[in-house]
């Protein structure tokens, strides 16, 4: 439970929040901040409804 | 929202409804941080973030405007909503019914379900326009408030505001549930959306962001006119666009959940992700759109698509759909008095999504979204005025608290009368005059609660 919920916390805070981060300081470019959105996006989705449920 | 909310939610959807809640099912105050969370991070931020920017709003206005509004709205729910629903534990529509008898219940219902029908309808649009970039199709907003945007656009709209439809009348738990995941997730989309949007304007401080967002401001102008969408009138709008929730107490159904008044707080986390950063961050989309290609529509599809691509359809799809799968239910169950009791029970639902969809095919509709919460709060907001001086000033003033329950009546003419007079009159200033719609619902919920209580003491009741 406790890696499910570390695996969305990473997907929506590292894979989408960081790198929209690190692109606006010039550190990612646009393309991969996209895809890495989108990767972020299905992991969530995919993870989340599992321990969401549980609780 | 958190599973405390989905739980509120569905006990509020059945057990309840005619009783007051039982101490064993209170909540305390924090429940309500998390549920008003995801409530106010949904598809109409889209819509709205950007219409600021489109309509004037210099930066300033906008950061300070939307704090003040936003705290404003925070303390119209602590002080006026709260007090009342933690001492009755009654739904908005229950406790109505005691004062204005189950008839006038009705007509109310069914004027609330026709105006969640054109809110849901904007939803259409908005997951219609992300629909659409996948298949290079975009939508023009007509001048003409029922004029259409292409066929292609039209014919999507229709299918979306179907299938949204047949879910809500088929599957509304489903999408409720799958809405409560998706809600952390939009939030932190809402906010890379800003980021990304200020990395193309390769923004690096704040006076060039003020100057980008002023350059486009001169852009929108430039076409469409000098506009001017000031400080107050932000903070007006910002405080009032919930103003059915608050104001017009459709929350005491949620906080007759709480087990003291700070549930009234509750919404305090959500006014700040939705229509603080949300806005702001949707705003900045626009802009960025400016800078890029010149283009000022605010077409949330193609907005959230230039900023983070897929992600971007993917929120706005889920954005419009969460926000009208509950909107085309509500309505649904408005209408559904309408029918006769042998009717199927999705019939009042399936109108509700016809209706919307019918509303979502006219784009311009979905453009004037910031005059039609307006609208909104100046049409259900004074019953709120009626429920606040019944509860306060009743008792006191010696006339008869919650008069259809005590009188058994099932049709109170004195709240008919406050009710309709007042929003008469604020909706002869909005559509012949021009007054900005919000400006009304203060005033409108004042009149009414005097005027409930003048006819009432003229009664003698």
């Amino acid at each position: 439970m406790k890696m499910l919920k570390l695996i969305s916390g990473l997907a929506i805070g590292v894979l989408i929040l960081l790198v929209s981060i690190l692109s606006f300081l010039g550190s990612m470019e646009v393309d991969n901040v996209k895809i890495s959105m989108l990767i972020g996006t299905i992991l969530w989705f995919v993870v989340t409804p599992f321990w969401l449920k549980e609780e | 929202m958190s599973d405390t909310a989905v739980e509120i939610e569905e006990i509020g959807g059945g057990e309840f409804e005619r009783t007051p809640v039982p101490s064993s099912k209170l909540k305390g105050w924090k429940s309500f941080l998390g549920m008003y969370a995801g409530e106010h991070a949904a598809g109409t931020e889209f819509m709205i973030g950007p219409l600021f920017l489109a309509a004037g709003a210099s930066l300033k206005d906008l950061a300070i405007g939307l704090l003040l509004g936003n705290i404003l709205a925070i303390l119209t729910w602590r002080y006026i909503v709260a007090p009342i629903a933690v001492s009755n534990k009654l739904t908005l529509y229950y406790q109505l019914e005691k004062i204005a008898g189950k008839h006038l219940v009705k007509i109310y219902n069914v004027v609330n379900g026709v105006l969640f029908c054109f809110l849901a309808g904007a939803m259409i649009t908005v997951s219609a326009s992300a629909v659409g970039i996948p298949f290079g199709i975009s939508f023009s907003v007509p001048d003409d408030v029922f004029g259409l945007s292409s066929p292609a656009f039209s014919g999507i709209v229709i299918i979306v505001g179907l299938i949204m439809a047949i879910v809500a009348a088929a599957g509304y738990n489903t999408v409720s549930k799958f809405a409560n995941i998706a809600a952390p997730w939009m939030i932190i989309v809402f906010a890379a959306c800003g980021l990304s949007a200020l990395t193309q304007m390769e923004v690096n401080s704040w006076d060039s962001l003020f100057a980008e967002w002023d350059k486009g401001i001169d852009v929108v102008q430039s076409i469409n006119g000098k506009a001017d969408f000031g400080f107050w009138k932000i903070v007006i709008f910002s405080w009032l666009c919930n103003a059915a929730m608050h104001f017009g107490m459709a929350d005491l159904s949620i906080m007759r959940f709480a087990k003291d008044t700070r549930a009234g707080w509750g919404p305090s986390i959500g006014m700040f992700l939705g229509h603080y950063m949300a806005w702001i961050c949707a705003s900045f989309m626009l802009a960025a759109q400016i800078k890029l290609t010149g283009d000022i529509s605010a077409n949330p599809g193609a907005l959230a698509w230039s900023a983070v691509g897929w992600t971007g359809i993917i929120c706005v799809i889920v954005a419009g759909w969460t926000t009208a799968n509950p909107t085309i239910y509500r309505a649904g169950l408005a209408f559904q008095s309408l029918f006769p009791s042998s009717a199927k029970k999705y019939s009042g639902v399936i109108l509700a999504g016809l209706i919307a969809t019918a509303a979502g095919i006219f784009p311009a509709l979905s453009g004037k979204l910031l005059d039609f919460v307006g609208l909104y709060g100046t049409i259900l907001g004074p019953m709120g005025g009626v429920i606040f001086v019944n509860h306060y000033l009743a008792k006191k003033m010696n006339f008869t608290q919650d008069y259809a329950d005590n009188k058994g009546a099932n049709f109170n003419i004195a709240v008919l009368l406050a009710w309709l007079l007042p929003v008469a009159l604020g909706l002869y200033f909005i559509f012949a005059k021009g007054l900005f719609p919000a400006y009304a619902v203060i005033p409108c919920w004042i009149a009414s609660s005097l005027l409930y209580v003048f006819i009432m003491k003229l009664k003698k009741s």
